[in-house]
């Protein structure tokens, strides 16, 4: 496979420098509410057993039919990876004997998947964004669980996720450091969660990722993978990748050689070890599921999903920054999730988009990532946060004054413009009053006055004695302006 | 055999309707003889307190004039269909206790048609064999003899039970499955009808898989018509099976007697196999004239890649075999032999549950699809699979509307006497009909004439993709010509 070398952050070793090579296999539940090939639930969380077709439990004579939401859900998430989208398609068997696989074989596409090669534009923090090429996605059936915990010396099955669609989406080894996997991963849960072909809860294990890690001198050829199974959240992805890299970088430097296996992320101790070798790899048989047809849809099926796709993170982005001239890093924080994107563009309607985004960004971001809360639980809405952004902006209050305000609204709610009402809280422009307040000042600071009399940056001083003498209601400019005139600079 | 059940069930259908006989009585003559014929060991399970209950809500409905087409008329099931809340073992031990909770498709169709289950009929242990021996419960015995001679004979098989029971007068009907000629094969054996139908007629729903792109039910009955009427209420569209079709089922029935004049009817030369027992070449020969006779064209026709087909059945069949058969795990439901692991579990369940004959299709579907082999074996016998698909359609291209072929390349066998040591001389059996599987094209057996020790043989004539009513025309052609009725002198209830 082609791999070019690009050195975004090389990791030194004692003899030289090293590229890490990543590759992923994103394994995502499919949304929809019946499994991948018969009508069970899909939902989280039922006692064991309770959502498990006759199908699913592979009793004899039982027979798979696709349930085409989670074909359209496919093609989407294809649509939105900007793929191709292979109008046929082939479901294979994938045989191997374990208690949670009461098949005997998994359901998945080997040769033919409904997905082709597509490419995901990844946005570093800095600024700068790189391509990660998709290989392929293809559907596949999620396995049961086994319980090893509930007999002393029996292992139960709960085969509630038996069936359950999920889109293996393989990426090409593109990736080449574990700042770039984990903004990889991040684009692709915000890419389908826009398109709503998965709700990307890692927590449940909605996402997943088998992470392919390798190292190599920067130019060569690529080097040896392991393979890191079924790591579950995207600070892990970029532990096990840094704990694999320098594992690798140590075996070759000491003149050994990395073995080709599959290895499992310990998060309790933030290592990987083995899990088995290439040797011990299964044959899995894969042949075409004969209980199935090969899948097949029209240009019409495909036309139809790709009218209906939502607005996409890249250009609900591209258009943020042409739009509402913000910088590419604020609206690429904006955009992170579909619902953000929405609440921000219901408090720029009307306003200075820029100070509509500087305030939603600070202020109420990072409220809510204070406290743990999702848009959908924040206690102000996007018209109350636009009332603030109005306050700011015609004067009525200062910038410091808006976020004791913003406090208010989101611990008692109500009316911002009432609330600054009843509480006093507009900013003074009143000339005479600030007067009184700097020639206060003024009498009291002899001193201070010879100084900025030599010295006019001494200004500020008086300026925040003054706000600060005024409850901090005091125009900043108004209080300049007087103070300017009354000092004589 | 009492007068109640030497009725074809096309006379008792019309008896039941004109009031003339009740269910009852024809479920509890049925029941009698079945109690007397356990010798043949065609029935694993019988059921007559089902067979009662649904007698006696057929007559209620025949009562009101409200009976579906198959109102009363007594049934046996292969032990391959599942029938809820009834034992359903595949004759395999691995399913030596289970009891599905669901009714196959097929069957179902059967009871909406008001059909009554007379019990689960014998067959080869997951329907692989073809002379009934396999069956974990014991082989079948053929209630035909060889003229002068007491030794028992196989009924064929897979669907052995089926054939037996039939030709027994135990059912006036019975479902088969057919992957390779478990239908044709018996049914030629023990002188009665038996069509396996386009791949995709009738669902394969809650029929216990053997080989899922070959597997195909179909009826077992003493005539062609009763086969027609049969078909007619197991056939049709299933969303529960993707690859049954959703074209409509005609009414069968109505191509008895229809003309056959003009049909052109292929002869392949590929079937005249080295060493054809010269009995059976004459049987094709009498065939071809009988048809003839009756004003059909017979024209003489190459499928040049027949002779690869065996081989290649014995490359796909066990190939998804192996997988099919994986769900056997003793996990979840039958047989369990407790291991020191899972692992360990695993294997002394599957040693302990299956036979022989399916352990060996197991491991030659296993080493077929293995990294390695894949293309050598598996590929291979799939591209082999399009050729022949290709030689029919050839044929088709050329107007050819059906072709006569023998059903089998002998008259029945004695029990032990193929394949013990050499298990591809009891492979032998299906040459003339896996390659009508191999196609998915449909295929009927009619019982025609007799070999040298006074056994039935049957000839097959092959469909158009769903040109089953053609094959009913000409079988009813073949079935006028050859005669009486063979009936099999009764032995087993003396």
């Amino acid at each position: 496979m082609n791999a070019p070398t690009r050195n975004p952050k090389l990791l030194k070793g004692d003899k030289h420098d090293w590229e890490v090579v990543i590759g992923m296999e994103i394994h995502a539940q499919v949304t929809s509410n019946a499994k991948l090939f018969s009508g069970a639930s899909t939902e989280f969380g039922g006692e064991p057993n309770s959502h498990v077709s006759l199908v699913d439990a592979a009793m004899p004579g039982m027979l798979p039919v696709i349930n085409k939401k989670c074909v359209e859900q496919a093609v989407k998430t294809g649509l939105g990876l900007n793929a191709k989208i292979n109008k046929k398609s082939v479901f294979d068997r994938k045989n191997y004997f374990y208690p949670d696989l009461p098949q005997g074989y998994q359901i998945s596409q080997f040769k033919h998947p409904v997905v082709g090669e597509g490419v995901v534009t990844v946005d570093m923090q800095d600024g700068s964004s790189f391509e990660v090429g998709i290989e392929r996605l293809h559907l596949e059936q999620d396995a049961g669980k086994s319980l090893h915990d509930q007999h002393p010396s029996m292992s139960y099955v709960d085969l509630n996720r038996s069936g359950v669609a999920l889109m293996e989406i393989v990426s090409k080894p593109d990736m080449r450091s574990s700042d770039e996997a984990k903004a990889y991963v991040t684009k692709l849960r915000t890419i389908l969660r826009y398109l709503g072909t998965c709700d990307g809860d890692m927590e449940k294990g909605n996402l997943r990722a088998d992470v392919n890690v390798s190292v190599r001198k920067p130019g060569d050829a690529l080097g040896t993978r392991c393979e890191i199974k079924n790591v579950n959240s995207i600070r892990f992805i970029g532990q096990a990748i840094e704990y694999e890299a320098r594992r690798q970088i140590d075996i070759l430097e000491d003149g050994g050689k990395i073995d080709q296996e599959t290895r499992l992320f310990d998060n309790a101790k933030g290592e990987t070890r083995s899990m088995r070798s290439k040797e011990e790899a299964h044959d899995y048989r894969y042949f075409p599921d004969p209980d199935l047809l090969p899948l097949e849809f029209d240009d019409a099926f495909v036309e139809k999903l790709k009218a209906d796709l939502p607005e996409l993170p890249d250009e609900k982005k591209a258009r943020f920054v042409k739009e509402f001239g913000l910088s590419p890093y604020d609206a690429g924080v904006l955009i992170s999730e579909r619902e953000t994107a929405a609440f921000f563009e219901e408090v720029a309607k009307g306003r200075d988009p820029k100070a509509a985004a500087n305030f939603t960004i600070n202020e109420f971001f990072g409220r809510l990532n204070k406290e743990n809360k999702t848009i959908e639980e924040s206690p102000i809405s996007a018209a109350q946060l636009g009332a603030i952004v109005d306050l700011i902006a015609d004067g009525t209050i200062s910038g410091k004054i808006a976020k004791d305000l913003f406090e208010i609204v989101w611990e008692e709610g109500g009316d911002p413009r009432e609330v600054v009402e009843k509480r006093g809280m507009k900013q003074v422009t009143d000339t005479g009053a600030i007067e009184k307040v700097v020639d206060d000042i003024i009498a009291k600071n002899p001193d201070k006055v010879e100084q900025v009399k030599a010295k006019p940056t001494m200004l500020g001083w008086f300026v925040g004695q003054v706000i600060k003498a005024s409850g901090g209601k005091a125009n900043p400019q108004a209080v300049n302006d007087i103070l300017k005139k009354k000092l004589g600079i | 055999m009492s007068e109640l059940t030497s009725l074809t069930l096309a006379e008792a259908r019309d008896q039941l309707r004109a009031k003339k006989i009740s269910a009852k009585e024809l479920a509890d003559a049925h029941l009698a003889e079945m109690e007397k014929a356990r010798p043949l060991n065609a029935y694993v399970l019988e059921t007559p307190d089902h067979a009662k209950k649904m007698a006696a809500a057929s007559d209620t409905k025949l009562a009101k004039g409200e009976g579906g087409p198959l109102e009363g008329i007594p049934l046996g099931i292969k032990d391959l269909f599942a029938t809820e809340g009834v034992r359903t073992t595949a004759c395999s031990k691995i399913l030596e206790n289970f009891v599905p909770q669901y009714e196959s498709t097929v069957t179902s169709q059967l009871w909406r048609d008001g059909a009554v289950m007379l019990g689960k009929l014998n067959n080869d242990e997951f329907a692989m064999g073809s002379s009934n021996e396999t069956s974990a419960l014991g082989p079948v015995l053929s209630p035909w003899r060889r003229k002068g001679d007491n030794k028992p004979l196989v009924p064929g098989g897979s669907s052995g039970g089926s054939a037996s029971a039939v030709a027994a007068h135990i059912c006036l009907g019975a479902t088969g499955t057919d992957t390779g000629g478990s239908i044709r094969q018996p049914a030629a054996f023990t002188g009665i009808v038996g069509i396996k139908p386009t791949y995709g007629r009738c669902s394969r729903w809650g029929i216990v898989a053997f080989a899922s792109s070959l597997d195909q039910a179909g009826p077992f009955a003493r005539t062609v018509r009763d086969c027609a009427i049969l078909l007619r209420s197991m056939a049709g569209p299933d969303p529960k099976d993707s690859t049954c079709s959703d074209k409509p089922v005609p009414d069968y029935e109505k191509a008895i007697g229809k003309s056959v004049k003009g049909m052109k009817i292929g002869i392949p030369k590929e079937y005249r196999v080295d060493g054809m027992a010269a009995e059976i070449s004459e049987q094709w020969e009498t065939g071809r004239a009988w048809l003839k006779a009756a004003g059909a064209e017979i024209v003489d026709i190459s499928l040049p890649h027949t002779k690869y087909a065996l081989p290649a059945y014995y490359i796909i069949a066990p190939a998804e075999a192996s997988s099919n058969l994986a769900r056997y795990d003793g996990v979840r439901y039958g047989l369990r032999v407790p291991g020191k692991d899972i692992v360990d579990m695993y294997e002394q369940t599957r040693a302990a549950g299956f036979g022989k004959e399916v352990r060996r299709r197991i491991m030659i579907g296993t080493y077929v699809l293995s990294a390695g082999y894949y293309d050598a074996y598996y590929l291979r016998a799939q591209k082999v699979r399009t050729l022949i698909k290709r030689d029919f359609d050839d044929a088709w291209k050329q107007g050819i509307d059906a072709i006569l072929t023998p059903a089998t390349p002998s008259g029945a066998f004695g029990i032990g006497e193929k394949g013990s040591g050499d298990p591809v001389e009891m492979y032998l059996n299906d040459i003339f009909t896996v390659t009508v599987n191999m196609a998915g094209l449909p295929g009927i057996s009619v019982p025609a004439g007799r070999d040298h020790n006074g056994l039935p043989l049957g000839l097959q004539l092959i469909g158009k993709p769903f040109g089953e009513e053609d094959l009913f025309a000409l079988g009813h052609v073949v079935e006028q010509a050859a005669g009486p009725r063979m009936i099999p002198e009764n032995w087993w209830s003396k």
